[in-house]
């Protein structure tokens, strides 16, 4: 069947059954554009700015665990989808970014809206192509969507000029690729995870640590059932969230620089580390050098080669799917009878209670103004845990990792390796339309929602009842706050001045807009957002501008050298 | 530590930059780099010649196999392999120096490819110490111009880089 290159474009998509297509038309893809108006299999969704349609692809990638689209024009269209590829690569997110390039005799002349598009993103895809002849669309966007999904996922971009699209060729959509050069290890070496299964029956003082990957692989199960196998305490990162039920005994919480106190403390002091799709990340371990200082066997399972022994040395090294790695080690442990000393076990348990007793997520609230932290524990309360969250960057996002306890994977939606502010928003308009009909709810505050709140308008126009939360303390807190710890108080360009009245706003562009000021009137507003199922509410809460993000690791500092409130300081 | 990395990969447009990238995202050392198509059109052979600990060439060489246009990625370095580089010197050769040149040229086995009135080229192949020696040796005031290729290098024996 001869079709054009924009045709193709469209069939593989249909053929890859893509449901959502985020993007935002220009000169380079208006042939794409024309075949997609013809068509009704694959659902285009109109966003406001390129930044977006990558964040909403996203969400809806992180969400499903399907792969993410996104379509942008040539020159702006590209550049303004970069901060959303970055943010995607930088937490592993299997996307797929069509982006329209100049006409190929046109390339290379600074050619109205020409970028090196395929240069600018090599840093911050998993891979790129530029297709330069319509015959290679179809062998290429499967091969986008094999790399974009397997091994450790990422983003994978396809830059196709526009006189690519307009030729006309013999389609066939490839059933395989053949890809000499790309072949991710699934199967870990049985002799390591043998080896790796005797140091957790040998163990001490042992600790889980599990990150995205459990996530990623969908294995929040399986680490489940190992964890509960050995009776071992279990931390989660900040992208593993969810990856170990909130609510179980065993979990200590996350870890790191606002981790808490147990997780920490039990994360320096174990002997044996068992960590499960984790990246031993500057933000989890904070210093190195004296992470390492304190004696331990780590094992470490991961998809990634080049994640293991990168930051800290390990003792046993698993390369494989985490998944099929932890059902092989569940395996193991049900085939023999030994277990982990019950002794050693129940005295350890007995240290990290303690550790646990110290309540490092405590905070004073009050009837006079409202927390932050009492924000998000209604809102856990009140949706019953079971929402999903999205978030955007800085204090809320610490709060709302700490107060929203996730019992299930996938729930989690947050910027972790990035940090990208105005990813909440964008990221919910995905994760909604992924599961119309589930609580979406977008916690962010009065800064970042300025960074993409254009997306307001989208929200409108495809009716998505995202309920934001912004924690309005009219400073960009997480700097106001190193600020206040490590810069004598100088808040150099953190206060916001002229904010809009956020209600008003959201009432302008036709959702429903309410601003709160009590504490007590935080569980009704709340009720009353959740109530209103086909309408986006944004929550203006007015809270304490003081209030700092407790417990801390500072910079250069050890996990067992906490700041437990700013009397610590 | 100096080391010699050896690559396959995809003879595509790109590829080149994709591991030049990788080098100076990653802030790991280049000291030379060179690569050509191999007998199989499809593939080219690279080789580049680093410098770090064994932590950071174990990260290099496991960044270089993620890439996904990098087939296959050996330490050629790391057992017994042979190492040449080719080296183009144009330097003055009037007077006494023309004879001199001519000499110097013998005792290092090169060859003079270009002869002027007023100058030689001189063609050199070897490991890189021999090159450096033989500029070391030379009257660097009469050097008008080199140009090196970087190293290649390739196991000995059964030693074989190949899909």
């Amino acid at each position: 069947m001869v079709l054009t290159g924009a045709e193709i474009v469209v069939r593989c998509l249909q053929e890859e059954k893509v449901e959502y297509l985020f993007g935002y038309p220009g000169g380079s893809v208006l042939f794409i554009y024309d075949e997609l108006f013809k068509q009704d299999k694959v659902r285009h969704v109109l966003v406001r700015h390129e930044q977006a349609a990558v964040h909403a692809a996203d969400g809806y990638a992180r969400t499903t665990g399907k792969v993410g689209v996104a379509l942008v024009t040539s020159g702006p269209g590209a550049t303004n989808a970069v901060t959303g590829i970055a943010t995607a690569y930088m937490d592993s997110i299997p996307l797929v970014i069509i982006s329209g390039q100049v006409p190929t005799a046109a390339i290379g002349l600074d050619a109205f809206q020409e970028v090196d598009t395929v240069g600018i993103t090599r840093p911050c895809v998993k891979h790129n192509f530029l297709v330069r002849d319509a015959r290679d669309i179809a062998a290429t966007l499967k091969k986008a969507f094999l790399i974009a999904s397997t091994g450790r996922p990422g983003p994978v971009l396809v830059d196709i000029p526009k006189d690519v699209t307009a030729q006309r060729c013999e389609f066939a959509y490839p059933e395989t690729v053949n890809l000499r050069s790309y072949n991710p290890v699934t199967r870990g070496h049985s002799g390591q995870i043998r080896k790796a299964v005797q140091l957790l029956l040998e163990a001490r003082r042992p600790m889980i640590y599990s990150g995205g990957g459990v996530v990623l692989s969908n294995a929040a199960e399986k680490l489940t059932k190992l964890a509960r196998l050995l009776n071992f305490p279990c931390t989660n990162t900040l992208m593993g969230l969810g990856g170990f039920p909130a609510s179980d005994r065993q979990f200590v919480g996350m870890l790191g620089m606002h981790g808490s106190y147990e997780a920490n403390m039990g994360m320096h002091y174990c002997d044996v580390l068992l960590a499960v799709g984790a990246r031993f990340d500057d933000r989890v371990i904070g210093n190195t050098e004296h992470f390492t200082q304190e004696p331990r066997k780590i094992i470490h399972i991961d998809i990634d080669p080049s994640s293991i022994s990168k930051r800290v040395r390990v003792d046993v090294p698993i390369v494989g799917d985490v998944g099929d790695v932890l059902d092989d080690m569940i395996a193991y442990l049900e085939a023999g009878s030994e277990r982990p000393d019950a002794e050693c076990l129940a005295a350890w348990w007995r240290q990290v209670d303690e550790w646990r007793s110290r309540d490092s997520l405590g905070y004073k609230n009050s009837n006079e103004i409202i927390k932050p932290q009492f924000v998000v524990q209604k809102l856990w309360e009140i949706t019953g845990g079971d929402a999903f969250i999205t978030t955007d960057v800085g204090q809320h996002q610490m709060w709302s990792a700490q107060y929203y306890k996730f019992d299930k994977p996938r729930r989690w939606v947050t910027s972790g390796g990035l940090g990208t502010m105005g990813f909440g928003l964008p990221a919910a308009m995905g994760v909604q339309l992924a599961h119309p009909g589930s609580p979406v709810a977008c916690i962010t505050g009065e800064g970042s929602i300025q960074m993409c709140i254009q997306e307001l308008s989208t929200c409108k126009q495809y009716r998505l009842p995202i309920k934001i939360i912004s924690l309005n303390n009219r400073y960009l807190g997480m700097v106001r706050q190193w600020q206040e710890i490590f810069h004598g108080n100088r808040y150099s360009e953190s206060y916001m001045d002229s904010l809009p009245d956020f209600a008003k706003l959201a009432e302008a562009y036709g959702h429903v807009g309410l601003q709160i000021t009590k504490p007590g009137d935080v569980e009704g507003a709340l009720r009353e957002a959740f109530k209103r199922k086909d309408d986006l509410v944004f929550l203006d809460f007015r809270i304490d501008q003081t209030e700092n993000v407790y417990p801390m690791i500072q910079g250069g500092k050890g996990l067992n050298e906490m700041i437990l409130s700013s009397e610590d300081l | 530590m100096r080391h010699v990395l050896s690559l396959l990969l995809e003879n595509e447009a790109g590829a080149l930059s994709r591991v030049s990238g990788l080098f100076s995202s990653r802030g790991y050392n280049i000291e030379s780099l060179t690569v050509a198509p191999t007998e199989d059109a499809s593939m080219s052979r690279m080789t580049i010649v680093t410098s770090g600990s064994d932590e950071v060439i174990e990260q290099i060489t496991k960044q270089l196999n993620k890439l996904v246009d990098v087939v296959k990625v050996i330490d050629v370095s790391e057992a017994a392999h042979i190492e040449r580089e080719l080296m183009l010197v144009k330097v003055r050769a009037v007077g006494a120096a023309r004879e001199e040149m001519k000499r110097m040229a013998d005792i290092f086995r090169g060859r003079i490819i270009d002869v002027t009135d007023a100058s030689y080229v001189i063609e050199l192949t070897g490991t890189q110490e021999k090159l450096d020696s033989f500029l070391g040796a030379l009257d660097g005031g009469l050097i008008l111009e080199t140009v090196r290729s970087g190293v290649c290098g390739i196991g000995r024996g059964d030693r074989v880089l190949k899909i």
